[in-house]
Formats: structure tokens, C-alpha cells, sequence
């Protein structure tokens, strides 16, 4: 499914004396299959921006194409449920979607509102709970009685177990361990991978952004500041740098040696793996070693 | 060493009768002007270390002290003057309709008079770049900015002990550094002690100690260079090791002589250099 934006903006409480501005002259595409991070300072308006993919907020400019499906500023869309079960979001904060007295019966809500039969929707939360690394006791607990990284586990099963097509994600691994963060990053690529969803991260992990995506839209107050592959965007880090942002630490790394040796090693190297293959076929080619 | 100011004697508690223990045992101190970060892997017990720092619970077994004052009951009012926390979701701790408001409200309960309130609010909120949205509700805020908000609200307070629990954990990279930094001037100039849990690893890096918790016990505790020396044991532990470290041992596998002398950035870049230079 392809979601695409045409000059879309977003005015918060418009026409009030608190109006206010938070996105504007946005022009994005989500391809099918595509894996695209959202990187911005505090308040660039990203969080804004997502919850259009779903139809949560109508754009109060321009319009977005869901699918086939059209919201406009003039006229709002009455299928929005069809695209709420494509296009699940993941919410900034897990609290914002939790609900229910269980964590199982707040993870089967969403199926079962789409007509998945109960026993069904139960045994796609025991298969879920187990995705986002958790054990299947926790299933009887109330989600309010957790930890803040087993909430955030939650709330993603919650939105695992719809299928969606698209798989829209505020900044998912906040509050998770090291470890669960890998494992659930390494978890949304193998299911785009596998079973051919969209991914949309919001992150403010530069790492995550260059290992992770094939497309990168930065965000600077309010609008799309620049967009391009991972190697577009931390090709020039003085500028991500200007605009409050950072460079992964590979590329950080790469830049001090180059700027110390006086000489270009490679491109920007974007994983670990890169850096030290790049490294070691510097030396290799008469540098040394 | 200065006084302890924080002390868990034997701690233990449960949240219910049926549930396992979320902290065994648990015994540590903070000393008074110092930065501890508590690290450790999701539900390992931080954040309910935190909520017994200022008396949201009590110990099932064991005390806890906050500057030699046991937390009771009787206590609990006393101790939470002393001890400002930031909590991981700060929607929790909104209590104003305004953002000003909201960073007055906890300076009016402590019956700071009105002229000096208004400079305060002022003051902690320009620290954390937010002077610009007195006037914001605070649910009407981005992510970030609502993480702003819920610091300026405790430095406003200038407790004695500063809680910050995965405090800065969306805020964009120069916003983390810029917070950090400006808890890092507090403690240097008002002596505050800070305890920031927290997943990141450069934050706890820039702790003066840092302490591991693991299936509700305390693992380990050591200043940071001690505790990245433990290497793949951290993730055992679900934690990570810091990148010049994973990027010298891959250097070394290719065979690169590398030693432990140079697990620092600026020391890897160094070698390297050195190395290129011998040509
Ligand atoms: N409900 C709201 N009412 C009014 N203004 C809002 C509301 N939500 C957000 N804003 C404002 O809109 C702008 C964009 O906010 P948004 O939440 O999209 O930012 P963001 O890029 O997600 O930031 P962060 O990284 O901090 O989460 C901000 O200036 C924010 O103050
Ligand atoms: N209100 C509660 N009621 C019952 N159990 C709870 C409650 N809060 C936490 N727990 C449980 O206590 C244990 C410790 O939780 P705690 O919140 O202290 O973990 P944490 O180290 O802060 O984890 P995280 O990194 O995920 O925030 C976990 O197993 C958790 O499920
Ligand atoms: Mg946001
Ligand atoms: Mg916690």
C-alpha cells in the first residue's frame, strides 16, 4: 500500500487564539514495501505528521493519499476503518494506548473489533507477546501494572496483532533495553522483509535511521527539511548537526580519523561492519598495516 | 568519600502478595554531590528503586534512609521535600493547564512567595529551551518538549536530590546533550546529588558511578571505565558494550594490535593515525 502527501499542513486548534502551525508544504511518499525514518528535532512535527498516515488527523491543508483512499482539508473520509486496520501506529507514549483491565484482552481488542472470533484474537496475542519478548504470564496482568519498557512491548503486540499493512512507529524503542531494542529492530525488518509491509519509524537513534531505512525524510521546523538514502543524508554532517541532529556513531567515528589522517578513507560508513571493512581496505591499499 | 544521602538497607518488596519479589535484598548508597546511573534491563527493578527513593512506596523489608531520615509514614512529607523525580511518562505529572502553571504548582505547595515563583518558573524553564511556551498546555506538546517540561518542573524546586527516570529518553540528540549538561552544572555549582536511570549508555558514561540492577538485584557497582570493562558480560545482561569497544575488538579479529589502553575514542583515532603514519 503507497501513501503519499501533497502539500499537506497541519494547524492545531485553528482559528482560536492558540492556533498553531505544526507541519506545512509537506510532500512525502511512502513507497509499498519501503522502510522510511522520520528524523527532526523536538517539535519539528513528526509525531503530527504520523498520525495522517492513519487518518487520526485530517490535514487543515492539502490533502493524503491513503491507499485509494483520499482525506482532504475540504472533505472528510468515511472509510477510515478500513485504513485503521492497514495502517497500524505505534503511539510516542505506550500509556496513550493502553486501556484494557489485561494485557490479553487489550491486544485481542483490536482484532476482534475487525471481527476476528475470540479464540482466534487469544492466540494471536500469545504469538505476539512472545514477538516482542515477553512471556505469556504476563497476559493475565493489567498493562498498568508493568514496567515502562514491558508497556512499550505491549503496546507494540497490540498493534502486531492486527497485521497491518503498514506498520507506523513513534519512536518504538524509548525505554527499552538494549537488547529489546535490537531485537524488536531487528524484528520490524525481518516482517517487511518476509511479509512485504511498509515500515514508517520516527527515531532520534541516527544509528537506527542508517542501518534500518532505504529512505530518510528530515524534519525541521514543521516541514521536510530534506529527504533522500541513508548515504544522501549522512553524507554531510555539518548540516544534520546545525539542525540539532546528530550523525551515527559510525560515521562520527570515520569523519575524526579522516579529519586526523588528513585523507578520505570511504564513503560514510554506515554500520559497524562497513566501518571496519572500510578501515581495513584503507590500510590494506598501501596505507599500512 | 562525602555523607551518604541516600541509603537502602536490605531492601525488599513486592507490589503483590502473589507476584515475585521486583527487588531482592537490595543495598547501596548515594553520596551527597554525586551522579549515579542505575542501568539495568527492562522490569529489573530501576524505577521501583525510584519510587522508594520518595516514599510512593515502602520497603516490605529493610529501610531506606534519605539524609539519615528513615523513609516511614511519618517521614514521607520531609523526605519528599528533598527528593525531586522526573518520571518516565511525564503526562503522569502534569498538573497545570499551562506550562508556567504547571512548574509554579509544585513551588506554591512548598510556599515559595509569589516573586520569587516567577523568577524561578522563568529560570528553570529557560534552562530547558521552553521560555517560549508559558503559556502551552502542557498535553498540547510534543514528546520532547513535554520531557522539557517535567525537568524545568523539578529544577524549579532545586531539591536536594535529583531523580530523573529515562528523563531524556525523546529528547533529539543536542537536546539530550544540552539537558545532561545543564544537570551536570546543578550538581557542580548547588552540590545536588543526581540519579538518572537510564538505558543509554553515553548518559550513564557521564555518571560518576553507575549501578547495574538485574532481576531485581543489585549486580554490580563501579565507576564507568570499571563497568565497560565487564564487557560481554553486560550483554548478558541485556545491556550493551560502548562502540569504540564493539569497533577495537572487530579492529583486532582483522588483525589490528589494539590493546585495552585505547578503548577510547579519541585513543582508537590515535593508533589508527600513528599507524597510517609508519608508512
Ligand atoms: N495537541 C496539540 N495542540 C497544539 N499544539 C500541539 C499539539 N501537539 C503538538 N503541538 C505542537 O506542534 C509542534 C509539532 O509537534 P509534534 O508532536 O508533531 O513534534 P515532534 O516532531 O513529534 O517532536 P518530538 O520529537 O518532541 O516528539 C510542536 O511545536 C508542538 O508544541
Ligand atoms: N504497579 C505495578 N504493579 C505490579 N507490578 C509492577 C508494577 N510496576 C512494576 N511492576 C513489576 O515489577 C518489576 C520491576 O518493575 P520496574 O518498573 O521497577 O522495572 P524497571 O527496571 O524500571 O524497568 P523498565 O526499564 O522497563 O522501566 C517488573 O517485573 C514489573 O512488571
Ligand atoms: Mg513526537
Ligand atoms: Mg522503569
Amino acid at each position: 500500500m503507497e501513501i503519499t502527501t501533497k502539500n499537506l499542513a497541519y494547524t492545531y486548534q485553528a482559528n482560536t487564539p492558540f492556533e498553531h502551525r505544526a507541519i506545512y508544504d509537506i510532500n512525502v511518499s511512502i513507497a509499498s514495501n519501503s522502510y522510511t525514518a522520520i528524523i527532526g528535532h523536538t517539535g519539528s512535527g513528526k509525531s503530527t505528521l504520523l498520525q495522517h498516515l492513519n487518518g487520526l488527523l485530517q490535514p487543515t491543508a492539502g490533502e493524503i493519499q491513503i491507499g485509494d483512499t483520499i482525506i482532504s482539508s475540504e472533505k472528510k473520509q468515511k472509510k477510515l476503518r478500513e485504513i485503521r486496520r492497514r495502517v497500524g501506529i505505534v503511539f510516542q507514549f505506550p500509556e496513550h494506548q493502553l486501556f484494557e483491565e489485561t494485557v490479553e484482552k487489550d491486544i485481542c481488542f483490536g482484532p476482534m473489533n475487525f471481527g476476528v472470533p475470540m479464540e482466534e484474537a487469544k492466540k494471536k496475542a500469545k504469538e505476539v507477546i512472545l514477538q516482542v519478548g515477553l512471556s505469556e504470564d504476563i497476559l493475565e496482568k493489567s498493562p498498568f501494572d508493568l514496567s515502562g519498557g514491558q508497556m512499550r512491548r505491549v503496546a507494540i503486540a497490540g498493534v502486531l496483532a492486527m497485521n497491518p499493512n503498514v506498520l507506523v512507529l513513534d519512536e518504538p524503542t524509548a525505554g527499552l533495553d538494549p537488547r529489546g531494542r535490537t531485537e524488536i529492530m531487528t524484528m520490524f525488518d525481518k516482517l517487511r522483509k518476509e511479509q512485504g509491509i511498509s515500515i514508517v519509524l520516527v527515531t532520534h537513534s541516527m544509528e537506527d535511521a542508517s542501518l534500518y531505512a532505504d529512505h530518510i525524510i528530515v524534519m525541521h521546523k514543521g516541514t521536510v527539511y530534506k529527504q533522500g538514502t541513508p548515504h544522501d543524508i549522512f553524507s554531510n554532517p555539518k548540516e544534520l548537526i546545525d539542525l540539532g541532529l546528530d550523525v551515527p556513531e559510525t560515521v562520527r567515528f570515520q569523519l575524526k580519523l579522516e579529519e586526523k589522517i588528513g585523507k578520505r578513507i570511504a564513503d560514510p560508513s554506515l554500520s559497524l561492519q562497513d566501518l571496519v571493512k572500510n578501515i581495513q581496505h584503507f590500510f590494506e591499499r598501501g596505507n599500512g598495516l | 568519600m562525602n555523607k551518604s544521602i541516600v541509603q537502602f538497607q536490605n531492601v525488599s518488596y513486592r507490589y503483590d502478595e502473589n507476584s515475585p519479589l521486583a527487588l531482592k535484598n537490595v543495598q547501596f548508597s548515594v553520596y551527597e554531590g554525586e551522579w549515579l546511573a542505575i542501568v539495568g534491563h527492562n522490569g529489573s527493578g530501576k524505577s521501583t528503586i525510584a519510587k522508594l527513593m520518595n516514599g510512593l512506596l515502602f520497603p516490605e523489608v529493610g529501610s531506606v534512609y534519605i539524609n539519615d531520615i528513615n523513609l516511614s509514614d511519618d517521614t514521607v512529607w520531609d523526605i519528599r521535600d528533598m527528593v525531586g523525580m522526573v518520571f518516565q511518562n511525564p503526562d503522569n505529572q502534569f498538573v497545570g493547564t499551562t506550562v508556567q502553571d504547571d512548574v509554579a504548582f509544585g513551588l506554591e505547595n512548598h510556599g515559595i512567595p509569589r516573586e520569587e515563583m516567577v523568577v524561578r518558573v522563568q529560570d528553570a524553564l529557560e534552562k530547558v529551551n521552553m521560555g517560549e511556551f508559558l503559556d502551552q498546555e502542557p498535553h498540547h506538546l510534543s514528546g520532547g518538549q513535554k520531557q522539557r517540561v517535567a525537568i524545568a518542573s523539578v529544577l524549579a524546586l532545586r531539591p536536594r536530590i535529583i531523580i530523573l527516570d529515562e528523563a531524556t529518553s525523546m529528547l533529539d540528540p543536542r537536546g539530550r546533550n544540552e539537558v545532561l549538561e545543564t544537570i551536570r552544572q546543578l550538581k557542580q555549582e548547588d552540590n545536588i546529588t543526581i540519579i538518572s536511570i537510564t538505558h543509554d549508555l553515553e548518559e550513564a558514561a557521564r555518571a560518576d558511578r553507575i549501578m547495574i540492577m538485574n532481576q531485581g538485584e543489585v549486580f554490580h557497582t563501579g565507576n564507568p571505565t570499571d563497568i565497560f570493562a565487564l564487557d560481554e558480560k553486560l550483554v548478558e545482561l541485556g545491556l550493551d558494550i560502548p562502540f569504540t569497544h564493539k569497533l577495537a575488538k572487530q579492529l583486532i579479529k582483522h588483525g589490528f594490535g589494539i590493546d585495552d589502553s585505547m578503548l577510547q575514542e579519541d585513543k582508537l583515532v590515535d593508533y589508527l593515525w600513528k599507524l597510517q603514519q609508519k608508512i
